[in-house]
């Protein structure tokens, strides 16, 4: 080691990251890259049925999902991931997967709703069961509406999932 | 005399506008070559709400932008020639003000002119 | 300050429904098949030859004055019925206050039926969904197309014989999708 670590102060505050007091933090560009990544998920809003209304209560005033740098934009070119919240229908599945297709890498999905997750209580002609018959989903959230809590829930979930991404920055790693 | 200015004085402007330049450059050329790149044609198609895009994305546009444009290269040209007027407007006297009214008036029958023909209706 | 009082009195006479379903039935012997009524609620089934007629002389008599169509839908009774299907004309009179039902018989193998958007504009998109969900098409109908489903859906869901949970084709636009998540789904990345 050219370093020698114990002399000069180094604190390791958790794995993989080490502080020299008072400010001087020396980690991994995994780290500050997954860090940064998951601090400003911007979602598209894809609000079909309910479940829209329990997003909207999500990032309205009450249980703001803008402290967790979640901002919803309007464009799939804008925006990291797609929460599908909503009964997905069957005319509406190409749409859903183009509006997927045009967001840029690194895309994440959260099927919020029984109804994106497995068609819900419609098993009928018209309703897919379950939006991951044609997208990848990476986070389920289950109910009929899940609470705002239970989507801030997801959000969080999603954000652990990309913590414990590697490598995903460049083609020279 | 008064403000005497070396080119030599404006470099820091050069400098200045190569930084800003480099910037931008910078931030999508650093992108370019650290992305991961993964094309195909639905993810570059236009974004239209997730359909196919219907209609021309190029329309023609009207003829009034560029009547818009001449009147304002004519009383542009008419600001230039006030300006240095107005600067040594105390030193050239009476008859430079005359001079100067005549030249305005004969500029304001030709808008008189523009306004009657609705050259400036835009719809 | 002195109070105007309007008292507005009501100048019409209100015809029960079964009377009206009586008149219908004098004015158009031929047509009427039956009168029924459950619960105060008068339903008067009609051939569908002279529907029009019919909702005409509904909808411009003074004395019914029916001029809110508040329903137009498809029934269809397979294997209880013959015929087959009902359009189902739900009627109110906003003057009189009454409602009455005129449904509509409509045969299986000449599913047709004259439209009434020309004395209701409303019907417009209420017969495009009955056609939708039952194939019950409408002459003279300004635009008749798909409501609800895609445009090229094959099939009419809501008759009694279509598969609840879909045919076994699926539709193309869906199998599109799940084909481009199958072709997306392993891919490399260019670098």
């Amino acid at each position: 080691m050219l370093l020698d670590t114990s002399t000069i102060g180094l604190v390791e505050v958790e794995e993989g990251t080490k502080i020299l007091p008072p400010n001087l933090i020396i980690t991994t560009i995994d780290n500050v890259v997954n860090w940064s990544r998951l601090s400003s998920i911007w979602p598209i809003t894809f609000g079909l049925a309910c479940c829209a209304i329990e997003m909207m209560a999500a990032g309205a005033s009450h249980y703001d999902f803008d402290r967790f740098g979640i901002i919803f934009r309007g464009s799939p070119r804008q925006s990291d991931c797609v929460i599908i919240a909503g009964t997905v229908t069957k005319k509406m599945a190409p749409v859903l997967r183009r509006v997927f297709d045009q967001i840029p890498e690194p895309r994440y999905v959260v099927a919020m709703g029984s109804c994106a997750c497995s068609g819900g209580i419609f098993r009928t002609y018209s309703t897919v069961q379950g939006c991951d018959i044609f997208l990848p989903v990476d986070v389920f959230v289950p109910g009929c509406p899940p609470r705002p809590e239970t989507l801030m829930e997801g959000m969080m979930k999603l954000q652990e999932k990309i913590r414990r991404e590697q490598a995903r920055w460049s083609p020279w790693r | 005399m008064p403000g005497t200015y070396l080119p030599s004085d404006y470099l820091p402007i050069l400098i200045f506008l190569i930084i800003a330049t480099a910037f931008g450059f910078g931030a999508l050329l650093i992108g370019e070559i650290f992305r991961m790149r993964r094309r195909y044609s639905e993810k570059l198609m236009p974004y239209e709400s997730g359909i196919t895009p219907l209609g021309e994305p190029r329309y023609r546009f009207s003829i009034r932008f560029y009547i818009i444009a001449m009147l304002f290269v004519v009383f542009d040209i008419e600001a230039v020639f006030i300006y240095p007027w107005a600067i040594v407007f105390d030193e050239i006297g009476i008859y430079a003000f005359i001079e100067m009214v005549i030249f305005i008036v004969i500029l304001f029958i030709g808008y008189i002119y523009a306004w009657k023909k609705e050259a400036f209706r835009w719809d | 300050m002195a109070v105007i009082e309007v008292r507005m009195q009501p100048t019409y006479k209100r015809m029960e429904p079964l009377e009206i379903a009586e008149k219908i039935k004098e004015s158009f012997p031929m047509d009427v098949v039956e009168v029924t009524s459950f619960r105060d609620q008068v339903s008067i089934i009609v051939k569908k030859d002279n529907i029009v007629d019919i909702c005409r002389y509904l909808h411009d008599d003074p004395n019914l004055s029916f001029d809110h169509l508040q329903d137009l839908c498809g029934a269809d009774y397979l294997g209880k019925k013959e015929p087959r299907f009902e359009v189902v004309y739900n009627l109110y009179s906003i003057k009189y206050r009454n409602s009455i039902r005129v449904k509509a018989q409509v045969p299986e193998d000449d599913p047709r039926i004259r439209t009434v958007t020309s004395i209701w504009a409303g019907a417009n998109w209420h017969e495009r969904e009955c056609f939708d969900m039952f194939g019950i098409k409408f002459k003279g109908h300004p635009d008749l197309r798909r409501i609800l489903l895609p445009e090229d859906w094959e099939g009419y869901p809501l008759r009694k014989d279509y598969p609840l949970e879909g045919p076994e084709k699926e539709w193309s636009g869906f199998a599109d999708a799940i084909e481009t998540a199958k072709k997306y789904r392993e891919f490399d990345w260019e670098g």
